[in-house]
């Protein structure tokens, strides 16, 4: 399968959703034509953003589209939820901090298998990560 | 889920994790394990990551929970089979299996096992 897929989006409401959301972001992958090591860097940074949404932000929506403009093919997801936010990013980025004695890597982690990441955050109102995965036609890289 | 995850194979459990596994099967399958290790008393637990796509952070912590959990049973975990593009993804996420015991096969896994039980019987005559 080749050529652009639409955008989905999926509810995270239990732990299933994040096997659904990582199937469909192996779909974008590939259809993007990105590298075994690209598509498996960019859905393991979905499972644990997803994994946050559901079990920081108490659930949420995922969004998961491929987009093309003149610079080439990027894939892009969004996690939103209308949880607890986050008070302090620069810590919850950090490497090893965790509030639930989980292991402390999903946002740092996910950052980094990314080539685009940003999060907004508000306490009390929600969390919205959004990340980038450029295909490799894209030019200037 | 239509396949058995745990098979005996004489006196080793042969584990398979694969990627359609929610994190509840995957604390199940943890449960179901340590259960399995009560009662057939293995030497050793092969670990096959072979099926699995991605290991994110929680699947990393329930597979050094599943050695920590045999280990106080007496037996060995060898993690097998983990994908080259899992491996480097791993390390670029920060997750590292240190400390464990791994394979690249199951057929090195079993060696490995019989291996350690060759040094075992010579300490303990
Ligand atoms: N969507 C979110 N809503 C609220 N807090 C979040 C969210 N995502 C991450 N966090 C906070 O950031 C911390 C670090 O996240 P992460 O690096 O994924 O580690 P872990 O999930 O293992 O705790 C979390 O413990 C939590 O406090
Ligand atoms: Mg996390």
């Amino acid at each position: 399968m080749s050529g652009p897929v639409s955008a989905q989006a999926i509810h995270v409401g239990s732990d299933l959703d994040i096997v659904r959301i990582r199937k469909v972001v192996r779909e974008h992958a590939v259809a993007a034509g990105l590298s075994l090591v690209d598509q498996t860097k960019l859905v393991t940074a979905a499972s644990e953003l997803a994994r946050n949404t559901l079990v920081h932000g108490g659930g949420g929506e995922v969004t998961v589209s491929t987009e093309g403009d003149e610079r080439g093919t990027t894939i892009r997801l969004v996690f939103a939820d209308r949880g607890p936010g986050i008070d302090d990013v620069d810590k919850a980025l950090t490497d090893g901090f965790t509030t639930n004695s989980a292991l402390g890597l999903g946002l740092g982690g996910a950052r980094r298998l990314v080539h685009e990441f940003h999060i907004d955050t508000e306490p009390g109102r929600g969390t919205t990560v959004r990340i980038g995965f450029h295909a490799p036609n894209r030019r200037g890289r | 889920m239509t396949t058995q995850p745990v098979i005996r194979l004489d006196d080793v459990l042969l584990v398979s994790l694969h990627s359609d596994m929610g994190d509840e099967d995957a604390i199940r399958l943890q449960d179901d394990i340590a259960d399995r290790v009560a009662s057939v008393a293995p030497r050793g637990v092969l670990l096959d990551l072979s099926a699995v796509e991605i290991i994110d952070s929680f699947l990393a912590r329930v597979v050094h929970d599943m050695a920590a959990v045999t280990a106080t049973m007496d037996a060995v975990t060898v993690v097998v089979g983990i994908r080259p593009a899992v491996a480097i993804t791993m390390a670029e996420l920060g997750l590292d299996l240190g400390g464990l015991c791994t394979a690249l096969t199951v057929d090195a896994g079993l060696r490995e096992l019989r291996a350690r039980d060759e040094v075992r019987d010579r300490e303990r005559p």
